[in-house]
């Protein structure tokens, strides 16, 4: 189980999973679980940790994810109004477009020319670390305890003193032909 | 009252431009003080972690601007440290490039052979070695191979890696751990600190004024050593000679800064800012096709899976790096690793129908993430980054603890700039996807812009004072005693890694400011033996 930002409700925290999920979509935790829109059947951001990523007073953007969540479900009213979208009120509105709309929406978050676009991009980039690189975790510890983007992107495990080695790392023969131009220096002319 | 702190040289920034002044003047018996914005990291704080606050996080800075984001050092050895140590030396067509300003960029004392002398000197002292076959990694070969099969050449690139000491694990970003890397930990700045230099680290410069006599004062706030934006504390010292060697990305707002107690600045500082031409692609490989086309396979039996491991890049082709060619359409095509995180987010999905750079089609091709070669062009820009206002402290506005800011540059790519990347992508796609090879695309700039790990030229010499900030002796226009020796000196784009040339550069200005030194009352001479390596990266000496 994940840890999630206690300074958050349930909605804000809904909310920027739902985001996180569409930057790194992932499979239902459970039944009942509108954050993640499900249109993949493996663990995305949110089960890698994005909402605790966000929440690291490291990343300086801790302060800004309640006004975010805010923002983003009037931004997702606002799309559903101008696509002719009726959403279900009982779940916040970003939570309430399936992944395609959120998708499109983000989209135009993000775009050159939206005033507003730093705050997304960041959002986007924090969600997508927390899958590929777990910046909210020792490297080498989440490898070990299974962290499911490392897992799924073929990290290697480190030897046991937590330090990457390859001893195994050439084809070991020439593969193409020098140009014929390079200098004694082993520089272009 | 306290007096004020005095030194002769004054130096701003410890990475090549920093350094080999340091070395220089210290060892020629100036008293030389090095204000560091970073930390000073060595051997074993060099973390193999990904962590926040872990050395990756702590040594280099990520500075999203306005059409350009800038990826440079930020400790004691600078780019050095976190560089991937690739150095060849520039084309001599570089020399003769006119870029839009209808004249040679360059100045005229300057050229390939005018500057060999001083690349021999850096070559010398690094050490830079030429790799053979056996010390390319999987990624250079398959990219050799793949260069091969269509009637390419490819060249292992000239290094600064010891490959004894290596173990290809491909954390160099975030120093290396077994001081295989031959970074200015390891020459340069040990030398200096023998020769009496001081360097002191979490000193960022803010600007600087001048004295009653003719020096100047350097103004600096302490910056807390796990939170960048917390300052605490500040200070002065004054020196008769100021060098500054803060970056490219970092030198301009410096001065910009200054311009209200110094006066007029040139007006090509924080101007003509080159990204390099920079510019990445990331090849989703075809394991059976590299097996089958190319007869590559692994001693496990893989054809190539092998993303994670290396040394940054091993292979080059020059076969663009062509003077025959015209302006613009000469660059070169390097492999490279760049690690998750920074690596990933622009990459994009081929053939995606929905977001390819985000989304459940990207996710998809993480999962080949072991099969990921990245192609890194080297092309030639066309000069067009222009500095904002500068902001209050430093050269951003620093949004994380540590790595993650925003600032003030603004890049918008020209046409030549344009043509220059569509001709590089496409030839890099060609090689790769021939016979089915892999897919290729390259990186997205609709998150952070264009992006740039050689920021260069936002404070260049040239004989034109309309468009060069310093002269040939890398001395500002108007403000004798200045000068600047890092890459925002160098005029223009390479098309080739450019470590090599910067610190060439920075060699080739010490005779002269030495020879300012001296106008000045320095007890300073020119001509100590260069320095020798040491063993071990040099650690911060305890207080």
């Amino acid at each position: 189980m994940v840890a999630t930002p206690d300074f958050l409700d349930d909605v804000q925290t809904m909310t920027l999973e739902a985001f996180a999920d569409t930057i790194v979509p992932g499979a239902k935790r459970f039944p009942t679980d509108h954050a993640i829109a499900g249109v993949c059947d493996d663990p995305g951001a949110v089960e890698a940790g994005a909402l605790e990523l966000l929440g690291d007073p490291a990343t300086g953007v801790a302060a800004g994810l309640a006004p975010l969540s805010a923002m983003l479900n009037q931004r997702a009213d606002d799309y559903a109004e101008r696509v002719g979208l009726t959403l279900e009120d009982d779940v916040p509105a970003f939570v309430a477009l399936d992944y395609d709309h959120r998708a499109a929406l983000i989209l135009e978050l993000v775009a050159w020319g939206n005033p507003e676009r730093d705050g997304w991009v960041l959002l986007t980039m924090f969600s997508n670390m927390a899958y590929d690189s777990a910046a909210h975790r020792h490297t080498a510890e989440a490898i070990a305890e299974g962290h499911p983007g490392l897992l799924a992107m073929g990290f290697a495990e480190p030897d046991t003193d937590g330090l990457w080695r390859f001893a195994d790392f050439s084809y070991g023969r020439v593969l193409a032909k020098r140009h014929p131009s390079t200098t004694e220096s082993g520089s272009p002319e | 009252m306290t007096a004020t702190e005095k030194t002769d040289v004054l130096i701003v920034g410890s990475g090549f431009g920093g350094s080999i002044a340091a070395y220089h003047l210290a060892a020629g018996g100036a008293k030389v003080t090095v204000l560091e914005r970073g930390p000073w990291l060595s051997g074993k704080d060099f973390d193999h972690d990904y962590l926040l606050g872990s050395s990756y996080t702590k040594v280099f800075d990520f500075v999203a601007g306005d059409g350009m984001s800038v990826l440079g050092g930020n400790c004691v050895g600078g780019g050095s440290v976190v560089y991937f140590a690739a150095l060849p030396r520039a084309p001599r067509y570089v020399f003769e490039r006119h870029g839009s300003i209808g004249r040679r960029m360059w100045p005229a004392a300057i050229n390939r052979q005018t500057l060999d002398p001083w690349y021999d000197r850096v070559s010398d002292v690094l050490p830079v070695t030429q790799q053979d076959w056996n010390d390319v990694t999987y990624a250079g070969g398959l990219w050799a191979a793949a260069c091969d099969h269509s009637g390419h050449t490819a060249n292992p690139v000239p290094v600064g890696v010891d490959a004894k000491k290596c173990t290809n694990c491909n954390w160099m970003m975030a120093g290396c751990r077994f001081d295989a890397k031959q970074s200015l930990l390891m020459n340069y700045l040990p030398a200096a600190l023998s020769h009496g230099a001081e360097i002191r680290p979490l000193h960022e410069v803010q600007k600087l004024s001048r004295t009653d006599d003719g020096g100047y004062r350097v103004h600096y706030n302490h910056i807390d050593e796990e939170d960048y934006r917390v300052t605490t504390g500040s200070g002065e010292i004054e020196a008769k000679i100021v060098i500054l060697a803060a970056g490219a990305g970092a030198t301009p707002p410096i001065l910009q800064r200054s311009e209200e107690t110094l006066g007029t600045m040139p007006h090509a500082v924080g101007r003509y800012f080159s990204g390099n031409g920079e510019r990445l692609n990331t090849a989703i490989i075809n394991e059976e096709r590299v097996a089958e086309v190319l007869g590559l396979r692994r001693p496990n039996g893989k054809a190539y899976e092998a993303n994670q491991i290396g040394k940054g890049p091993v292979v080059a082709c020059w076969d663009y790096v062509d003077s025959a060619l015209p302006e613009y359409d000469r660059f070169s095509m390097e492999q490279l690793y760049f690690p998750p995180g920074l690596g990933t987010i622009l990459a994009q999905a081929p053939d995606a129908i929905g977001p390819s750079w985000f989304g459940k089609e990207k996710k998809e091709i993480l999962k080949q993430w072991k099969s990921w070669l990245t192609i890194f062009l080297m092309t030639e820009d066309d000069n067009e980054g222009v500095f904002g206002p500068p902001p209050p402290t430093g050269n951003s506005y620093r949004i994380s603890q540590q790595m993650l800011a925003r600032g003030p540059l603004r890049y918008d790519p020209t046409p030549n700039t344009l043509h220059g990347w569509a001709k590089a992508d496409a030839r890099a796609k060609e090689i790769l996807e021939k016979d089915g090879l892999a897919k290729v695309t390259p990186w997205t700039n609709d998150v952070v812009g264009a992006y740039t790990v050689h920021p260069l030229s936002s404070c260049r010499i040239g004989d034109d004072p309309a468009t060069s900030a310093l002269d040939d002796r890398h001395e500002l226009r108007g403000h004798p005693g200045i000068f600047v020796t890092d890459g925002s000196s160098v005029p223009c784009g390479l098309t080739v890694n450019p470590a090599l040339t910067i610190a060439a550069l920075a060699e080739r200005a010490i005779p002269g400011i030495v020879s300012a030194a001296r106008d000045r009352g320095v007890e300073v001479t020119y001509g100590a033996p260069l320095p020798t390596s040491v063993p071990n990266s040099v650690a911060r000496p305890a207080a």
